[in-house]
């Protein structure tokens, strides 16, 4: 096969996205009003389809620390953290995040992809085991590839089922990785991680807990940590991986340990050795970005009274989705066409949202995901709700139709990994 | 010999699964049955239930027949616990 049919196979499994409107992957923004209005084809909208959740993209602290830190250093590293991309700021920040978690060690990465990836695969090698959670993102499933270990998926969000899978590898040699995410990013669920840590505390100290807190830092937890000190166990979560690019509204990505001689990791993980650092400016972003977070508790307040007011006016529109109040909401549309025409709609109304379609959804659901900011006001969230209420009715959705709100998935997946036979006709990865 | 009452039963489960009759055990569980990569992963989780066994996903690389996928769980589970089923899908004769 050539190159050129290779491609054009690929692109014509988006043909029917496409034909009904929009690529959802070829949008641009022309401007950006606030951290949660755009400009788009021209026109305003309002955007609910970011990972803006504190509103931090625009905080004017951390465009003056990204604006200072480019002056003084410059616009990039040019190398990686282990040639000449380490700066004091780089340090600096992993500090930071050891003392905001309360652990010893902290790693910065040049992505939040990355940091899974570095982590996993730098802790868990060919002769190991991962255990992860069926709805895990891409990243997870790419690091256990990258990894080499035996891969083993458990039902999602399911302890019982985790518990079941860690007992079958008693006995068996090797490091036993447990992955999980604080909150699932396309339907907004957030993991057991109390029923979680319990199953792993009884496994015993070969089992490593893993928790990737991208969707949850800045918005669970009294001091938004995430989910694991929402939970109280964060005793229990040996490793705690994160983000810059979601509430904290810059790129970049960590991880941090108490683990005794956890700095080992750098030496260990590919993803961290080679590629370049993270800008300054990047760096001294999210520096200023976690002061924010700390100094003002009251951003996550605001931002869990819009995600009640966001929930409870679209189950109020009858629509079908996601089990449980969180920053991200997924909207359940009975059909991928239908998910596609109403995304289309929604963004002629002025109403930017995320269109996610299966394989890359949980449970083979067609899906708008609809995401809150603390940026977001009264109005805002209202005049969306209108919007959804018109795009709605012109679907014929919700309301007398008897879509009531979604019971959580049984299983799914949102970043399969490749399984090169079993996976060949894989539209999304 | 080869045991093949895992394969039998994981193509009772498909069928089933997909309400088709037409599928045999040189079917392609993507190709001929039409089940994308994670319908797969999810019927594997089935499977592990069924089966009382782990099937680990990088397992599966150079899998692509229903056949291949039994013969992938009959060498996880070994040949005694074959003769134990734990539901009433057929293919064990005893």
């Amino acid at each position: 096969m050539s190159v050129e049919a290779r491609l054009r196979e690929a692109a014509e499994r988006f043909s029917t996205v496409k034909a009904l409107g929009r690529d959802p992957s070829a949008l641009s923004f022309e401007r950006m009003i606030s951290p949660v209005e755009g400009v788009l084809e021209g026109r305003e909208v309002l955007l609910f389809g970011t990972n803006n959740y504190l509103g931090t993209t625009m905080e004017t602290a951390c465009i003056d620390a990204a604006i200072e830190a480019t002056r003084e250093y410059g616009v990039g590293t040019t190398g990686s953290r282990i040639a000449n991309g380490t700066y004091g700021g780089h340090r600096a920040l992993e500090q930071r995040i050891a003392d905001f978690y309360g652990r010893r060690s902290a790693i910065v990465f040049s992505t939040g992809y990355l940091a899974n990836l570095g982590t996993i695969c730098g802790l868990a090698g060919k002769d190991d085991q991962i255990l992860i959670d069926a709805d895990s993102h891409a990243s997870i499933y790419d690091a256990c590839r990258m990894s080499g270990s035996e891969i083993i998926r458990f039902r999602h969000n399911n302890a019982a089922d985790l518990e079941r899978k860690l007992k079958r590898l008693e006995g068996r040699p090797g490091l036993k990785l447990v992955v999980v995410e604080g909150i699932y990013s396309m339907l907004g669920d957030t993991a057991p991680l109390d029923e979680i840590a319990e199953v792993k505390r009884k496994a015993g100290p070969e089992v490593c807990l893993v928790v990737d807190e991208a969707h949850s830092l800045g918005v669970l937890g009294a001091t938004g940590r995430g989910q694991a000190e929402a939970q109280g166990v964060e005793a229990d979560c040996d490793v705690i991986v994160g983000t810059f690019s979601k509430s904290l509204g810059t790129i970049g990505g960590f991880c941090v340990s108490d683990i005794p001689g956890f700095d080992t990791l750098r030496a260990l993980s590919r993803p961290y050795m080679f590629t370049a650092s993270g800008s300054p400016g990047n760096v001294a972003a999210a520096m200023a970005a976690i002061d924010r977070l700390e100094a003002e508790p009251a951003i996550r307040k605001r931002l869990w009274e819009n995600t009640r007011r966001l929930y409870g006016g679209l189950s109020g529109i009858g629509l079908t989705l996601g089990p449980e109040p969180s920053p991200v909401i997924g909207l359940v549309c009975p059909d991928p066409s239908t998910a596609v025409m109403l995304w289309n709609d929604l963004i002629d109304r002025g109403l930017y949202t995320n269109i996610a379609l299966p394989p890359a959804t949980p449970n083979g659901l067609a899906l708008l995901r609809v995401s809150v900011s603390s940026a977001h006001t009264p109005e805002h969230i209202d005049r969306a709700l209108a919007i959804f209420c018109e795009a709605a009715a012109a679907f014929g959705l919700g309301g007398d139709l008897g879509l009531s709100v979604g019971a959580p998935p049984a299983t799914a997946a949102r970043g399969p990994a490749e399984l090169p036979e079993l996976a060949s006709d894989a539209a999304m990865r | 010999m080869t045991d093949n009452s895992a394969e039998t039963r994981v193509l009772a489960m498909l069928a089933e699964r997909l309400g088709r009759h037409d599928l045999t055990p040189e079917s392609s569980i993507t190709a001929d049955a039409g089940l994308d990569s994670v319908s797969v992963m999810d019927f594997v989780l089935e499977l592990e239930d069924e089966f009382d066994t782990t099937i680990p996903l990088d397992q599966l690389s150079n899998v692509r027949t229903v056949s291949e996928l039994g013969a992938v769980i009959s060498r996880l589970r070994g040949p005694v616990l074959e003769a134990a089923p734990r539901s009433g899908l057929n293919g064990q004769s005893s």
